[in-house]
């Protein structure tokens, strides 16, 4: 029975390919997406780790060249003669018979005493770690690969699995490099020790920086990042959903026959869940697959724009886990639950004896669109209470996906007002069918259009928050990169001499001067700026009590970034320590805090701190010759002198670089969109020969019925469209007002971009005729013998 | 072979209750062929869909095979339907994505009792030898219908309950039709009991009940 019955119920998927294509292609693209994004984020994440675990990152100080170059042994050496305690490091991978692994060579006389990297060694055997023979000290999953190199392992489970250690002689052989990656600065360093810049100014000071802030800080990041993920999962659980429905419905009179002709309704449920299984099981394992390639091709990216915001670094190559299988898996198992629930709810109340009417699918699915529109309505109402109730990031999501599952729930109904008004207005023949017809087919597309909905309201908003970020951004540094040269000098002599040299020279010299500081257990920034107009006319101060840069001036208070102004929840007037906050103002692309206060009461407090960096308004000059003098003068290498362009260039460039992931998950979560609007159409262009052949017997050609068809596709996407507009812009102001806000620290001005909206509408136009050509195609080419057919089958 | 007693059905209806069974009482032995006829709502598909399993009666008893039926859950139901009761509707009911022949062992092998040789025998019976490998969609109406009686006949069940089973048939491939469920079912010893409009081929089938009103008037 079991056997026959099976056969029976997989017998349709070979009669109808294409929708097993699209179900298997939905399911898969669902999780492909989802197991992506999660691929990414756990990459990243495990990189964090990796950091925290890798010698020394992060946790002390570290000196590395500026331009990112290896750093020389004859640097070390100089460094360590002028009195740094400082310990060579050098890093890089290394290939074992197709295994890949991360080499660090520590000097174990100069660590720091709490960095553990040989933990495996007695005191005995370091003899042997600093051998010229080498010894590799390694986690114990590693140690087998890691012998075929023909040294000494030492198994280490404290290592970290796809890490390395050895002697910095022997991984520099190993590496094949005479270089030092960086140098650990040791925490207690003598009092008289010489300023970094006097004794080699190409060398860079980076500060220790506690990993907890770090996976604090790109938290958010990866949160936004798992909302896109399980948007464009949805997207696809759509197509999966539309695909399951159309099955299901198609094969009512065969669950019915199977059922007169004895199958127990148990029976037969439990086969098509076994049917699905064996569906998600395939198609999850293709989309972790896929899922992998997308990561793999988005990584850099990501690594990228971790790095441009939180100058975090993402360093590690993607690795499979078991774990993004099985969860890729769930996944495909849940969502094709979830899709498939509303259908084994359907069958399990399905009469045996139903009749099969051609009206019965559409009359249920019009009840089903005011059940759904009731779902929406509640939806709608809970992020109203959401948006005046809740606070914290999470209830930011919480309201969006609130926010757009109830849009999504109340398309059809809205699509099937919008067709009744059309259908209202019609005062010809083929109009009035046009309409009724397309009210027919409209339960058949629901899905794929609401999938399109998502789509583009995802498109609209989301581009809405980058275009507005990027104006605000743009605006931003024209505020902030107000003097035309920026030049940096090596030690406090050079700085004076600068100064001098250009008192008569220009307008003024505005140095760059700040101190590292905790401010509300975060890391910040304290900045002391001239009294100058180059700052009262150019800052837009985004909150500021009356006289604000005057009392500045007068040391009365201090202006704080609108991060830290909203991490510490204050308001202007308010005291941050022994400071009042006078104003605030936007500090785009960094998540530290920062405060500012007048020169006077910065050397006040900070007596030692020196400024090599300033800010030249150049008066008359003209900046580029004054580039060149001063190099020339000052043999300032060209990174020591940068004009205001070349700031605003390289900042952009982070932008802009920042947002390519944003770009690629909306272009492919439209793409999904396309694709189920696509096979929709194919799938319904087979049922619908019915509704078609009367029509062409009455008198209509099969190619102006495929117009039409054609017709009818551009305007059930033009509708769509028209909902997802304001929908869109919805989700733009709730990331803006408050996902934003809660994720980054600042609030962005919304922007309408109407020539953007314009573009994806016309896109989506597009998109649909494209996706409808082929259908319209095969109807203007049926045989009429099929047509016939027909009604032959109704005698 | 089948007793059935004081059989009652009724459906809620607008101004109240439709009884479209009233007391209905008749038997039938093995191998016997009854024809059941009536106009139409006289309650004949009701009776045919009770006696199927498909549909639950009121009141009275249904007896097939020494199975009393009336107290069988669904699975029962559904086993009784699978392996003594074979149904034979006017709409064809073909699974549209096996090929005909499948089509013809499907319920065969759905009840576990597939006996190849009997399959192929009431196979060339139907005479669709260029056709088995083609899916019902590409047969016409009477031939479709000559595939579910051979697809009900190859499970060799002891009823055949056929609903208007040449309701959508022309005269010619009605009497094609007729002929080959009665001759096949009297090879199988299978009882036939046949709801239909037309007095000719009631007059074909061994016995002819009248059902008016809910009720056997003759």
């Amino acid at each position: 029975m079991t056997v026959a019955g099976l056969q029976a119920l997989l017998s349709h998927w070979r009669r109808n390919p294409w929708q097993l294509f699209t179900l298997i292609a939905g399911l898969a693209m669902a999780t492909a997406l989802w197991s992506g994004v999660q691929a990414i984020n756990a990459e990243a994440r495990a990189s964090y780790d990796r950091a925290a675990q890798t010698i020394g990152q992060g946790q002390f100080a570290q000196i590395v060249r500026s331009d990112g170059a290896p750093l020389s042994q004859v640097q070390y050496v100089t460094l360590r003669r002028a009195g740094w305690l400082v310990s060579p490091l050098v890093e890089g991978k290394i290939d074992i018979r197709g295994d890949r692994f991360l080499l660090t060579g520590i000097e174990p006389l100069t660590l720091p005493d709490n960095v553990d990297a040989t933990g495996a060694l007695e005191a005995s055997d370091l003899t042997g770690f600093i051998a010229p023979t080498g010894m590799i000290i390694a986690h114990p999953s590693d140690a087998s690969a890691v012998e075929k190199l023909g040294t000494v392992v030492r198994e280490d489970a404290s290592q970290v699995p796809g890490a390395l250690t050895a002697d910095i002689g022997f991984a520099q052989q190993l590496l094949r490099t005479a270089g030092i990656t960086r140098l650990l600065v040791l925490p207690d360093q003598p009092i008289d020790q010489p300023g970094l810049a006097s004794i080699d100014p190409s060398l860079t000071l980076r500060r220790a920086q506690s990993q907890a802030d770090v996976a604090r800080l790109t938290e958010s990041f990866h949160l936004n990042l798992t909302a896109f993920g399980l948007l464009s999962f949805a997207v696809g659980i759509f197509i999966v959903y539309g695909a399951v429905g159309l099955a299901f419905e198609q094969r009512r009179p065969v669950f019915r026959t199977l059922r007169t002709l004895g199958l127990p309704l148990a029976s037969l449920m439990t086969m098509l869940v076994l049917e699905l299984a064996l569906f998600a099981l395939l198609a999850g394992a293709i989309g972790v697959a896929l899922g992998y390639l997308f990561a793999a091709v988005l990584l850099p990216d990501v690594a990228a724009t971790l790095r441009g915001l939180y100058d975090a670094e993402v360093t590690g190559s993607l690795t499979l886990r078991p774990s993004w299988w099985l969860s890729g898996i769930a996944m495909a198992f849940g969502g094709t639950a979830a899709a498939a629930s509303g259908a084994f709810w359907r069958l399990n109340r399905l009469p045996l004896l139903a009749s099969t009417k051609p009206r019965a699918w559409a009359a249920e699915a019009q009840r089903t669109n005011v059940r759904m529109a009731g779902v929406a309505a509640v939806l709608g109402l809970t992020a109203v209470l959401i948006m005046f109730f809740g606070s914290g990031l999470l209830a930011g999501f919480a309201l969006l996906a609130c926010f757009l599952i109830a849009a999504a729930l109340a398309l059809p109904f809205a699509l099937d007002l919008m067709l009744r008004m059309g259908a209202g207005l019609a005062r010809q023949a083929v109009p009035q069918w046009f309409w009724a017809d397309t009210r027919q087919q409209l339960p058949g597309l629901s899905m794929a259009l609401m999938a399109l909905l998502l789509a583009m309201a995802a498109n609209i908003g989301v581009s809405t928050m980058v275009s507005s970020f990027r104006l605000t951004f743009v605006g931003w540094l024209d505020q902030r990169f107000v003097a035309e040269l920026y030049v940096r000098a090596r030690t406090p002599q050079e700085a004076s001499a600068l100064t001098d040299y250009l008192a008569d020279r220009i307008d003024a010299a505005l140095p760059i001067i700040s101190v590292d500081a905790r401010i509300g257990g975060l890391p910040a920034e304290v900045f002391g700026i001239r009294d100058h107009a180059t700052y009262r006319d150019n800052w837009k101060l985004l909150y500021a009590v009356p006289g604000a840069w005057d009392r500045l001036a007068e040391g009365e208070g201090v202006l704080v970034n609108e991060q830290l102004f909203r991490r510490q929840d204050l308001s202007v007037g308010d005291q941050l320590g022994q400071d009042t906050v006078l104003g605030v103002y936007g500090d785009y692309g960094n998540p530290a805090g920062q405060v500012v206060m007048g020169m006077a009461e910065f050397r006040n407090r900070y007596p030692d701190a020196v400024a090599l960096r300033f800010g030249l308004r150049t008066g008359n000059s003209e900046a580029g010759e004054l580039a060149a003098e001063l190099m020339r003068e000052f043999d300032l290498s060209p990174e020591a002198v940068i004009d205001q362009a070349r700031i605003k260039a390289v900042s952009l460039q982070v932008f802009e670089r920042t947002f390519l992931v944003t770009a690629a998950l909306n272009i492919l979560t439209l793409s999904v969109a396309g694709f189920a609007i696509l096979i929709s159409l194919l799938t319904l262009a087979t049922m619908r020969l019915p509704q078609m052949a009367p029509v062409w017997a009455l008198g209509m050609t099969r190619a102006r019925l495929a117009r039409l068809e054609l017709v009818r596709a551009v305007c059930l996407a033009a509708f769509t469209g028209l909902v997802a507009l304001p929908l869109g812009l919805g989700l733009a102001w709730v990331l803006l007002a408050i996902v934003n806000v809660q994720a980054f620290g600042w609030r962005l001005p919304m922007y309408l971009f109407p020539l953007d909206y314009l573009r994806l509408g016309a896109l989506t136009l597009v998109a649909a005729f494209l996706a409808a050509l082929w259908p319209a195609g095969r109807l203007a080419r049926i045989p009429p013998d099929q047509l016939l057919r027909v009604f032959s089958n109704e005698r | 072979m089948l007793q059935v007693e004081n059989l009652a059905k009724s459906y809620p209806a607008a101004d109240g209750v439709l009884r479209v069974l009233d007391d209905v009482s008749f038997e039938m032995g093995q191998g016997e062929t009854l024809a059941l006829t009536g106009e139409s709502g006289s309650g004949k598909s009701t009776l045919l869909h009770l006696i199927g399993g498909l549909d639950r009666p009121d009141g009275g008893r249904i007896i097939v095979n020494g199975n009393e039926m009336t107290g069988l859950d669904d699975r029962g139901r559904a086993a009784l339907r699978r392996g003594t009761v074979g149904i034979v509707f006017q709409q064809f009911n073909l699974i549209p994505s096996l090929t005909v022949s499948a089509n013809i062992a499907f319920q065969a092998r759905l009840s576990d009792r597939l006996e190849t040789a009997w399959v192929e025998h009431v196979t060339d019976r139907i005479g669709l030898g260029d056709q088995l490998e083609k899916y019902p969609e590409a047969l016409s109406g009477g031939q479709q219908q000559r595939v579910a009686i051979a697809r009900t006949l190859a499970a060799r069940p002891k009823l055949v309950l056929a609903d208007e089973p040449t309701g959508n048939l022309d005269e010619d491939n009605a009497d094609i039709v007729l002929s080959l469920l009665l001759q096949v079912a009297a090879e199988a010893g299978t009882s036939v009991l046949m709801v239909t409009h037309s007095t000719h081929l009631a007059a074909r089938l061994g016995r002819r009940l009248h059902l008016s009103h809910g009720r056997i008037s003759a």
